[in-house]
């Protein structure tokens, strides 16, 4: 077996070994999230020298591509981002921390592995390694004032196992239709199978509502506002970002398998893309709670990344890709403010925002280039991915969900304005200076340059993600 | 691509540099700790901009329609994305407009601005170049990226430095202004999918269908009605410029209200001909409405900024109205009248925020009877609401004299209803003049009593108003040059026009013809 193929798989092992064994001793200092962000930038780099890497593992259950290791790469880099955005992770007990950053460790290895994954069964299991270990790292958190943490926990497996098992119904009709389990198989009958047969057509939604779950699309949206809400900061920007990017990857595999020219399929998407944008959006509007405005956004973000799917070529599911990278970005910002602000892990309203621009003109222009950007306003990534969903979409004709699309970065646009008004209109002169390190500053400050550059600049994402996307046509 | 562009008026990217040296500028801000030197930086930047833009002027050849100063660099070719810029003597006066306007913006906010200058001067600059990318680009992605990119700064300026509404009146704009604009991302894209090009030259004449047509139009005449702003979608620009600080009231007036214009002009005339033309009777009601509404409107105000401001729907209205009249003499009259407008109402705005940093009041009632400590700034408020009410011999007399002349020579009921639009704007200017130079002269005192620092303008402010009356009356007794500039642009821009239309005629007779044969080969 070749080692370079599973070198980013592997790195990440070590690391939850690390983690594991720095947990049992008396002495915890060595497992610390120093050495967490150490590990995940090894493990970026064990990917992108792998990046290249091309064959398959365990009888062609496992396939390493351009695609997967594309998302190995992306995924990877989101973990390294949260891991230095939560450095210290102060909502999390100390003497938990290398438990806690284990549990983050053994649900990254599940999300790459499921982009690797080329086999149901396989995929279920991938699936089900990342969620098992965040149903135990939701509920830590250290706040003593809520008990939401506990809700969200349990919410969380209650709905992850529900998910679970509408896959696995859908999976069994698609297995007993074509007979078989492997994706490389699956293609050369699964678009004759969904033609010919409602029973295909309803296994195949049922398998993809539990990929859903992972991307918060309509109608497995319904666990994120609290699932964000309860957990603690730290978590919270982990399930914002990594998860969607793993979900990402597998619809747009299993779009491309079910052959695509399906119009069925494409209808309910574009009908699930639709309601997903309109109802997170006009959910988000009356929300207080910060989290719970950014769950309710991600939902109608999920509907905008679904967009870019419709087209189900690969402009569309480029652009898709696009999207994810400059919402990892955008939600890595928003988070950065979130968690710096809350100085105790706390929740924040839109109330504690007031006169954030006083207190601290960074942070406030921080939060406001990401919610610019998340509401799409030029020259933000932001813009750039939400009109490059829309030029596939409309290639092909689909003028409503445009139309709808567009229609729904307006009123999305007046709940990000609220967090941006909340900084710079509320609020009076002599509320006190806030501080913030030069470290994080840095961080920041590359944060949203990459919002920018990746904005005007889109080139170099765009034409890596064709090239990936040319590896799921097989 | 090329047989649009001249590439070699001057040797060096002009273009480029005019946008790009306001953003520099706005980045170096943050290498200057001294507040006062910030003020000189922002103000050196922005001269230099206006320096820049000189050639432009000098070595423009108006002898051609094509785009010049032109430069293409490869941008984004996947999707066939090219970063194109290039003016004509349609953009090349709004350019110019812009950089010689934002030097004025600094100077008038050099003492009414006390917090946070950094953060204002770098909206400024950022504004700055975000209003000249968007009348330079030649490209639609590249124009909507900066139409949309002002509204960051713009927000912030009336957010972060307005009066007491400013929330109100911040959000009202962003969100009027973002969501007209939505609909103008769809029609780039579809005119994208339609042509598989994004270059603005290149989708003009192409004699699209007429429900095609329609929806394009449709969808950027919404973002630019609400820009210029159009009757009835102009209730946002009253609560912005009152709530502006008088930098964002002198920007909103004197540029990002030509957009909506420009955009007109730019977009749905050359490309979606067949559409302006079943829109027109609408449009010229609405530009009317406008002309009407708004010189109403302003009669009836106390506060002196809301009166400026309705007043400027009124004069868009003229615009409007000189742009969808659709010959010579009026698109020329609409073209002069955005210059005119952006000189004189940015002029009257910083009137306006001279005498608010003395009385700190923009009520009529409460700056009256400033004659008489005011000598000098009575004499500059004087000059301009004469140019604003189009006195002969100031330079909107002319912008709006061409106006009429079209109004009149595409129907004289048209031009009969804009008149009293014309009288009404004498009613109010006069009116505002005569209270706040004269009445109440007998025994009012200012305020609480004392005569609380009424003093007259320093150089700063002198040379800041002296300057725009050079081209209040320049503009005013020698129109020529603008008017040359601009010829032969607008002349191309009508033949595109009138191209547009007959040959969709032609096509729609040969239709008519190859039926009626067809419907004879039957019966026969």
């Amino acid at each position: 077996m070749n080692l370079l193929l599973f070198l980013p798989e592997l790195v990440l092992i070590l690391m939850i070994l690390f983690f594991f064994f720095g947990s049992l001793g008396s002495k915890k200092k060595l497992a610390s999230d120093k050495s967490a962000v150490a590990f995940s930038l090894l493990a970026i780099f064990a990917a992108l020298i792998s990046l290249n890497a091309r064959g398959e593992l365990f009888s062609g259950f496992y396939r390493i591509d351009l695609y997967s290791q594309t998302f190995k790469v992306l995924i990877l880099s989101a973990f390294f981002l949260v891991l230095v955005l939560t450095k210290g992770i102060k909502s999390i007990k100390n003497e938990i921390a290398p438990e806690y950053l284990m549990f983050l460790a053994i649900s990254t290895f599940g999300l790459i592995c499921l982009t690797s994954a080329a086999e149901l069964v396989t995929i279920i299991l991938c699936l089900e390694i990342s969620s098992f270990s965040l149903y135990i790292a939701i509920p830590f958190r250290s706040d003593r004032t809520t008990k939401k943490h506990y809700e969200a926990g349990l919410k969380y497996i209650l709905f992850g196992a529900v998910s679970t098992a509408v896959t696995l119904f859908g999976m069994s009709y698609i297995f007993g239709l074509c007979h078989t389990t492997i994706l490389k198989e699956l293609f050369a009958v699964l678009p004759s199978v969904l033609s010919e047969s409602p029973a295909g057509l309803i296994g195949f939604v049922l398998m993809l509502t539990g990929f859903f779950f992972k991307l918060a699309l309509f109608p497995m949206h319904f666990w994120t506002p609290d699932i964000y809400e309860g957990s603690a900061n730290e978590t919270a920007a982990y399930i914002a970002t990594l998860p969607k990017i793993a979900g990402l990857a597998l619809i747009i595999r299993f779009v491309a398998v079910s052959g695509a020219q399906s119009g069925d399929i494409i209808l309910i998407l574009t009908v699930l893309a639709a309601l997903s944008m309109t109802l997170g959006n006009l959910s988000a509007l009356v929300q207080e709670d910060i989290k719970r405005l950014v769950a309710y956004s991600t939902i109608a973000h999920a509907g905008y990344i679904m967009v870019g799917i419709l087209n189900a070529g690969s402009d569309g599911f480029s652009s898709s890709i696009y999207y994810i990278v400059g919402y990892v970005l955008m939600s890595i910002a928003l988070f950065f403010v979130i968690y710096n602000l809350s100085e105790n892990g706390e929740n924040l309203t839109l109330d504690s925002l007031k006169g954030l621009s006083k207190r601290s003109p960074f942070l406030a222009f921080t939060l406001a280039l990401a919610a610019f950007g998340m509401a799409g306003i030029p020259p933000t990534v932001g813009f750039t991915t939400k009109f490059l969903v829309f030029t596939s979409a409309l290639s092909k004709g689909y003028y409503a969900i445009v139309i709808i699309g567009v229609i729904n970065a307006g009123i999305s646009a007046f709940y990000y304005l609220k967090l941006v008004r909340a900084a710079y209109t509320m609020g009076d002169d002599t509320e006190e200076q806030f501080a913030i390190g030069f470290k994080k500053a840095a961080f920041a400050v590359l944060i949203n340059i990459g919002i920018l550059v990746t904005g005007v600049y889109p080139e170099p994402i765009i034409s890596r993600a064709v090239e990936a996307v040319k590896y799921i046509f097989i | 691509m090329e047989q649009f562009l001249i590439f070699d008026n001057v040797s060096y990217p002009v273009l480029s540099m005019l946008v790009f040296t306001p953003i520099l500028g706005a980045i170096g801000l943050f290498f200057i700790n001294s507040q006062y030197m910030m003020k000189i930086w922002g103000l050196f930047i922005t001269l230099l901009t206006a320096v820049i833009s000189i050639p432009l002027y000098t070595n423009f050849d108006s002898t051609t329609a094509k785009y010049q100063f032109a430069e293409v660099y490869r941008w984004f070719p996947t999707i066939n994305l090219n970063y194109s810029v290039g003016i004509d003597g349609i953009s090349i006066l709004l350019v110019i407009l812009t950089t010689f306007v934002m030097p004025l913006c600094i100077l008038c906010s050099w003492n009414y601005i006390d917090k946070r200058i950094r953060e204002f001067l770098f909206a400024i600059l950022i504004m700055e170049s975000a209003m000249i990318g968007v009348f330079i680009s030649l490209n639609t992605v590249l124009f909507y990226i900066f139409w949309e990119a002002m509204l960051i700064p713009m927000y912030l300026l009336i957010a972060v430095w307005g009066g007491p509404r400013k929330d109100y009146a911040s959000i009202k704009f962003f969100l009027y202004t973002l969501i007209a604009s939505v609909f103008l991302l769809v029609a780039i894209i579809a005119l994208y999918i339609n042509t598989g090009t994004f270059f603005i030259p290149e989708l003009m004449g192409r004699n699209f269908s007429f429900s095609f047509q329609i929806w394009v139009f449709l969808a950027c005449a919404l973002a630019f009605a609400v820009k210029i702003p159009m009757f009835p979608l102009h209730t946002w620009l009253p609560a912005a410029h009152v709530e502006a600080p008088t930098a964002g009231s002198v920007i909103l007036a004197s540029v990002l209200l030509k957009m909506g214009g420009y955009g007109f002009i730019r977009f749905c005339l050359p490309i979606t001909p067949l559409a302006t033309e079943a829109c027109v009777p609408y449009l010229i009601a609405l530009s009317l409405a406008s002309i009407i509404f708004g010189g109403y409107l302003a009669l009836g105000q106390n506060d002196i900024k809301k009166l400026i401001a309705y007043s400027s729907v009124g004069h868009m209205g003229f615009v409007t109205l000189g742009i969808f009249v659709l010959n010579s003499a009026g698109i020329k009259g609409a073209m002069l009248q955005m210059i005119n407008h952006g000189i004189t109402t940015g002029a009257l705005f910083i009137c306006i925020g001279i005498i608010y940093e003395r009385t700190h009041s923009r009520d009529i009632k409460v700056n009256s009877a400033l004659g008489m400590f005011m000598p000098v700034y009575v004499t500059f408020l004087g000059i301009f609401s004469l140019s604003s009410l189009a006195f002969p011999g100031t330079n909107s007399f002319v912008g709006e004299f061409l106006v009429l002349l079209g109004a009149f020579s595409k129907s004289k009921l048209v031009g009969a209803i804009a008149i009293p639009g014309a009288v009404l704007a004498a009613a109010y200017m006069l009116r505002l003049l005569q209270k706040m130079v004269w009445a109440d002269s007998d025994g009012h005192k200012h305020g609480d009593g004392s005569e609380r620092g009424l003093f007259d303008l320093d150089l700063r402010e002198k040379l800041t108003l002296a300057f725009l009356t050079v081209f209040v009356f320049w503009i005013g007794l020698n129109p020529e040059p603008l008017l040359n500039i601009m010829d032969e642009s607008i002349n191309h821009l009508l033949i595109q026009y009138n191209d547009g239309i007959s040959q969709a005629v032609e096509s729609s007779e040969g239709l008519h013809h190859a039926l009626r044969a067809f419907k004879g080969f039957i019966a026969g």
